[in-house]
């Protein structure tokens, strides 16, 4: 069964004796994009962290191209071709903007390969081109949420998983950073991103899944999510 | 004047040997936000390998400081992956409460093992060696102690600006998570960051037989200056631990040969709050 990029069923996790997901099931084609979307505390974070690997699930499993890969910590996934982008982007402040992007690319030795990606990322994020070497932390939001996708990019992944790149930023920037996903997705790189902007998330998607408590309250295309009332009313506000 | 001069540079000897043992304290707290209470320990055990590979084995400390250094390096790891980090991601306090019975556990076994009598390595090849210069008298072993001081920070600093593990380091120091989506496999830098703050203070513990008695206590004074040095510095600031240990030493010089030998540390430590007080971040902290 490698039919999906990525597959979760049953995903149990949480924090310190906290429970956060009561069974989580979800699956991601390759060359797809998936938004996860629910409210602020319905565990979206906690099952983009439990499957990246950097927090280790109580029960269920996660698979990657079919193979099962259930709590591996996070840098073995990297190096199998998942990255994550984490929720407030976490980027190395004190570095400049290159150093943080070849940070990206620590699993790769040559540093032809590096250039290349790092042309490829300028291309995507022209922007950081002009700011190769200014401090990551005096960047603008938006700026830095451009260079923490461009950093996850860095890294070459099948599957990037995005964690609310919409925290934070004004409504044109999200507008923007959003369309940068569809444009990711053109080469190749398959995404789950995970929003609390439900309309604007499942606008780009091709398969939404509603969390709600740590567990999926409904899923489906996002043309029939957006089409729901259920949908309408609790997240759209219509 | 000569005077002078010969108190100013004993200070500077003993100063390069507490940046020496400051430097991997600070190193291990930078990175891993660890304070490692069992420092002046691990010092200690490097100096009696030191001693009975001299006693036992007539192996002289220029050479045997790297079987002591490799040791610490070892033992480091071992307490690493045993003791720290079970600990790590829990609050604070536990892994220096750890490292605190870790320190009483070794201090003891050493007193049950060894006895607190104090053991001198005589006639090492360099102990009592000296280079007069006109007026000035310069102690071998404390000399080649400062060289070898001088060296392993260059080689650290060096490491860990210039190559790729170094920039994992940092990158691990800065924002543990982050790095480890970087594909950075943090828990083996923490073992590795540990290992070396553990192999500098072994490397000054191997050396020091060459002039220093050994005894189950040695350690701990120089892990009290450690820890004025690195908090001095600025928290892991390695450059900052640097000065902060000539500052100390000549402190400790200056005052305990113009004032009184019993009010060095009273100067040293008074040295200490005050910066603490005006500077909270040390003197070259962020």
């Amino acid at each position: 069964m490698t039919d999906f990029a990525l597959e979760v069923r049953d995903l149990y996790a949480g924090y310190e004796g906290v429970p956060v997901l009561h069974g989580i099931s979800f699956e991601v084609k390759e060359g797809e994009i998936v938004a996860i979307v629910g409210a602020n505390g319905a565990g979206k974070t906690t099952t983009l962290r439990t499957v990246s690997g950097l927090l280790r699930p109580k029960s269920g499993f996660v698979k990657f191209y079919g193979e099962d890969v259930t709590g591996l910590p996070a840098h073995v996934m990297v190096r199998k071709g998942l990255t994550y982008v984490p929720e407030g982007r976490r980027i190395f402040g004190k570095l400049s903007v290159k150093e943080n992007l070849e940070l990206g690319a620590f699993k790769e030795e040559s540093g032809e390969v590096v250039e290349q990606r790092l042309e490829w990322v300028y291309s995507l994020f022209p922007i950081l081109k002009e700011r190769i070497n200014q401090k990551a932390e005096t960047m603008s939001g938006g700026e830095q949420q451009m260079l923490a996708i461009a950093r996850g990019l860095m890294s070459a992944p099948k599957v990037i998983l995005l964690d609310e790149l919409s925290l934070g930023l004004q409504p044109s920037l999200v507008e923007k950073v959003l369309q940068i996903v569809t444009e990711i997705r053109r080469y190749g790189v398959t995404v789950l991103l995970v929003e609390q902007r439900v309309l604007e998330a499942l606008e780009i998607a091709d398969k939404g899944y509603v969390i709600q408590s740590g567990r999926v309250v409904m899923s489906g295309s996002s043309k029939d999510l957006l089409e729901s009332e259920e949908i309408k009313r609790a997240y759209l506000g219509m | 004047m000569a005077i002078f001069l010969q108190v100013v540079l004993d200070g500077l000897l003993n100063g390069m040997l507490y940046a020496l043992i400051t430097v991997g304290l600070s190193l291990i707290w930078g990175v891993m936000d660890v304070i490692n209470f069992a420092h002046g320990e691990f010092l200690m055990v490097a100096m009696y390998v030191t001693y009975w590979l001299g006693f036992l084995m007539n192996v002289d400390p220029l050479i045997s400081w790297i079987a002591s250094a490799a040791f610490v390096f070892i033992l480091s790891v071992i307490v690493y992956k045993l003791v720290i980090s079970p600990l790590i991601g829990k609050p604070p306090l536990s892994a220096l409460l750890a490292t605190f019975g870790l320190s009483m556990l070794i201090k003891n076994i050493c007193l049950n093992r060894f006895s607190p009598n104090f053991k001198l390595l005589s006639d090492t090849y360099l102990g009592g060696r000296v280079i007069p210069m006109g007026d000035l008298i310069l102690p071998l072993p404390q000399l080649v102690i400062a060289i070898v001081s001088l060296i392993v920070i260059t080689c650290i600093y060096r490491f860990m600006t210039r190559s790729r593990t170094g920039w994992a380091i940092q990158a691990t120091a800065m924002d543990r998570d982050a790095a480890e989506l970087m594909g950075i496999d943090t828990s083996k830098i923490y073992a590795l960051v540990f290992g070396i703050g553990g192999a500098c203070v072994g490397i000054a513990g191997g050396l020091l037989p060459m002039y220093m008695p050994v005894h189950p206590e040695a350690g701990s004074l120089f892990s009290l200056i450690a820890f004025v040095c690195v908090a001095l510095g600025g928290f892991g600031s390695i450059v900052g631990s640097l000065l902060a240990a000539i500052l100390v030493g000549l402190v400790e010089a200056l005052v305990g040969f113009y004032v009184a030998p019993i009010f060095k540390y009273v100067a040293v430590f008074g040295l200490y709050l005050i910066v603490i007080l005006i500077r909270p971040k040390g003197l070259f902290g962020w």
